[in-house]
């Protein structure tokens, strides 16, 4: 027999297919419809947002990252795409990369890379931004006429004020409805369809839907928490609708603001959401809840990001009170013996 | 009718390549030049060895004794002349004492006559003493003496045998094979044990991918006793004796406890051939059908090889390896052991030897743990494998105890699952065995 070399491993010595890298970039596949939708209502100044805020991911990954070819595993790239996408397309183009690099820095690296971080990165960026930058933030274009007009002041310097024009200043659905004056119901038919103001990917709530119940069926997200957190959102905000506290029809609820992104991409990313399913209809159910008495009560017009990273923070709480039973540890004697 | 199977939680459905080798009858690969057989085949403690060297064997002779109550005799599987007794690699990855046997080319091979009462003429009690003279241990993987098995302890009556023909490992076809071929052994050993248990239920389970081996232990089965089969879903690690009783009864053995704990007792269908075997013409355990499988080996099929044939005797008789030959392993790509050399002989306990290929085996690199969760949906113990991975990595093994560690089988669902490649079961084998030597310490 001529020499042969065989290897020396441990079972399981077959492995399924599936691994981290692919689900990473599965994800970034499934939003590339949100992108388009983007592109197509906001014009040129949606794609420089997204690639300003994904610049400063992926650069920051590159020089700080903890591994060799740490860029290779995606996960960068979808802290940049999911920040973009809930930045105002008329964003200065240096903030949104700024709020890249605080994302991937302070986010994820800060706490040893990939799978260590506590929050969600890319709403940490934006969490980051919104106290930094408030006015800029929370600043929506109005649709122009013309598709290739900037829908802002993109290439404002650093740290000069941009200039806003009031006339170019949109309201959100939400913003419309809580603190105008005149407060206008937006049909949820709009919301859904996208053709209102606010953040980049908030918009298009039906092609949200359509890549997370992509990913759901893939097994590349948990539909666990995405479902907890509607059905919380639905729930709770129909009580507070019925009893006259609240101005937002569950319906309305459900399909404004950044609630699907924030349902389908953010409260779902693996490493800062419960690990038992039991956990995550805890972790959703919390969101949910947040989520409306933010909208209603709070402050500010839309609660989601506040919610998720409030709960991001119970992760490790949630993940200690919902370990699985061990198998022979009935709960019943009966179950022993049946 | 697939829809409304009994099933246990979690587990995982790794491709099942069982069409390399299911329809292939098993052949008696011819006797080596020489056989190795190890003093240790089984759980517990090493035989005694009884031979010296120069020592003339016939097939079918006692050469080691058991030395303890789990213990178990091992028997010469072909005639020849004891050379040596001396450490031999061992499929374990370890060298053990093992007497080499120099295989006469001129002997018929037939075994020395041997006297057995007739099973249903003697005291149920001499039923087990006659399957532990006979060197029987469970053929399912892990080599337990059966005749131990079969003497559950006074306050815990078991009351119903089930006999497991769920072969749920990948590519192995060698239960499927015996179904197939000696039912009537089979149900012949199911009658055996029932007897030397004083009960009358048994159930065979089998998974739904062997639908020929349903229906001809279905055909075969005695109208006298209360012996069924039930189908099963097809998920891995059905065939683990905890998940087949959960599934077939609905108890759930404590964890701990044995599955006397809940009145049940697992054999597998080869077992109780074998045990038939040994009533039918006096033939103790020397001898079993083997799947030789994978995209390494140029001619998968299923062969009778007698214990102690070296593995590179069963590969030359298989036609030899294939050009991207890249591991060889003893059992089912799950649970199985890497062989390091082609020297170690097959044992009681080798159900399939496996040739992969470099695609059939290769992995990815490992990145970090991205706390997806499907290790913990997979776990069929309901354990959280990724806590104790990322416990074993530390090194706090004392944690792991904690948090369950002992209830891990190794059944290697947590590593066949994690998008990240990590070695999960890998880890926790490691960790059971530094464990131990702590403990020992």
């Amino acid at each position: 027999m001529n020499e042969t070399t065989v290897k020396i491993t441990a079972a399981p010595h077959v492995r399924s297919p599936e691994s981290t890298t692919r689900i990473m970039w599965s994800v970034v596949l499934s939003l590339v419809p949100v992108i388009a939708a983007s592109i197509f209502f906001f014009g040129p100044s949606a794609v420089l947002v997204l690639g300003a805020s994904t610049a400063g991911c992926l650069l920051t990954e590159r020089l700080f990252g903890t591994r060799r070819d740490s860029i290779a595993d995606g996960s960068a790239v979808i802290t940049g795409l999911l920040l973009g996408m809930c930045l105002p397309a008329g964003i200065p183009l240096w903030m949104a990369f700024l709020g890249g690099v605080f994302g991937v820095a302070f986010g994820k690296l800060i706490f040893g890379g990939l799978g260590q971080n506590v929050f969600n990165p890319a709403l940490l960026g934006r969490a980051f931004l919104q106290a930094a930058f408030p006015v800029a933030i929370t600043t929506w274009p109005v649709r122009g006429e013309n598709w290739w007009a900037l829908a802002g002041d993109n290439f404002a310097l650093p740290f000069m004020t941009p200039t806003v024009m009031d006339a170019m200043t949109g309201a959100t659905p939400l913003g419309i409805l809580k603190f105008s004056d005149d407060p206008v119901v937006t049909p949820v038919l709009n919301l859904i369809l996208g053709s209102t103001g606010g953040s980049l990917g908030e918009t298009s709530a039906g092609l949200i839907l359509a890549g997370g119940i992509y990913l759901a069926i893939r097994g590349h997200l948990n539909w666990h928490i995405p479902v907890s957190i509607l059905l919380s959102v639905f729930v709770f905000s129909g009580i507070f609708y019925a009893l006259g506290l609240s101005p937002f029809s569950p319906w309305f609820m459900l399909f404004s603001g950044g609630l699907m992104l924030g349902a389908w991409y953010m409260a779902t990313d693996m490493v800062t959401s419960p690990v038992t399913n039991r956990g995550c209809w805890v972790f959703g159910a919390g969101i949910g809840l947040l989520v409306v008495i933010i909208r209603i009560w709070g402050g500010l017009p839309e609660g989601v990001m506040y919610a998720i990273l409030l709960m991001n923070a119970l992760v490790p709480f949630i993940n200690r009170a919902t370990q699985p039973r061990k198998f022979g540890s009935a709960r019943r004697a009966a179950e022993t013996k049946g | 009718m697939s829809g409304r199977l009994p099933s246990f939680r979690n587990g995982v459905h790794p491709p099942e390549h069982k069409e390399l080798t299911s329809g292939i009858p098993s052949r008696r690969l011819p006797f080596p030049d020489e056989i190795i057989l190890p003093l240790s085949q089984h759980i517990g403690r090493p035989a005694e060895a009884l031979v010296k060297p120069g020592d003339r064997v016939e097939r079918g002779d006692v050469i080691a004794k058991a030395s303890g109550l789990i213990s178990s005799r091992v028997h010469s599987s072909a005639a020849g002349t004891v050379k040596s007794i001396e450490q031999w690699p061992h499929p374990s990855g370890t060298m053990q004492p093992s007497v080499r046997i120099e295989v006469d080319p001129h002997s018929t091979q037939l075994q020395r006559p041997r006297l057995v009462p007739h099973w249903d003429e003697v005291p149920a009690e001499q039923l087990s003493e006659e399957i532990s003279k006979a060197g029987i241990v469970g053929l399912g993987g892990a080599a337990f003496p059966s005749h131990v098995k079969m003497r559950p302890p006074e306050d815990q009556p078991v009351d119903v045998l089930i006999v497991n023909g769920s072969e749920c490992e990948p590519y192995l076809t060698s239960d499927h094979r015996t179904m197939l071929e000696q039912p009537e052994y089979v149900h012949q050993g199911i009658r055996i044990v029932l007897r030397a248990l004083g009960i009358e239920r048994a159930v065979i389970g089998i998974e739904l991918n062997k639908p020929d081996a349903i229906e001809v232990m279905r055909k075969t089965a005695p109208t006298d006793l209360d012996v069924s089969v039930q189908p099963l879903k097809v998920k891995y690690p059905q065939g683990a004796e905890k998940m087949l009783i959960k599934t077939v009864t609905g108890r759930e053995v404590p964890s701990g406890k044995l599955p006397s704990a809940v009145g049940a007792l697992v054999q597998n269908v080869a077992t109780t051939a074998s045990i038939a075997r040994v009533f039918d013409t006096g033939e103790p355990l020397i001898e079993r059908i083997m799947t030789v499988s994978g995209r390494g080996v140029k001619q998968p099929g299923n062969w009778l090889i007698p214990f102690g044939t070296k593995l590179r005797d069963v590969i030359d008789a298989c036609g030899g390896m294939t050009e991207d030959i890249a591991e060889i392993v003893f059992g089912g790509p799950m649970m199985g052991q890497s062989q390091a050399s082609l020297d170690v002989p097959v044992l009681k306990a080798t159900g399939g030897i496996l040739l992969l290929s470099r695609d059939e085996c290769k992995r990815q690199d490992i990145l970090p743990c991205i706390r997806c969760g499907k290790c913990i949906d997979a776990c069929p113990v309901y354990l959280n494998p990724q806590l104790m991975g990322a416990l074993a990595r530390v090194e706090r093994f004392e944690e792991m105890t904690e948090n369950n560690l002992g209830d891990c089988m190794l059944c290697g669902c947590c590593s066949f699952v994690c998008p990240s490649n990590i070695p999960l079961s890998q880890l926790f084998a490691m960790s059971k065995m530094q464990l131990s030597r702590m403990k020992a310490a």
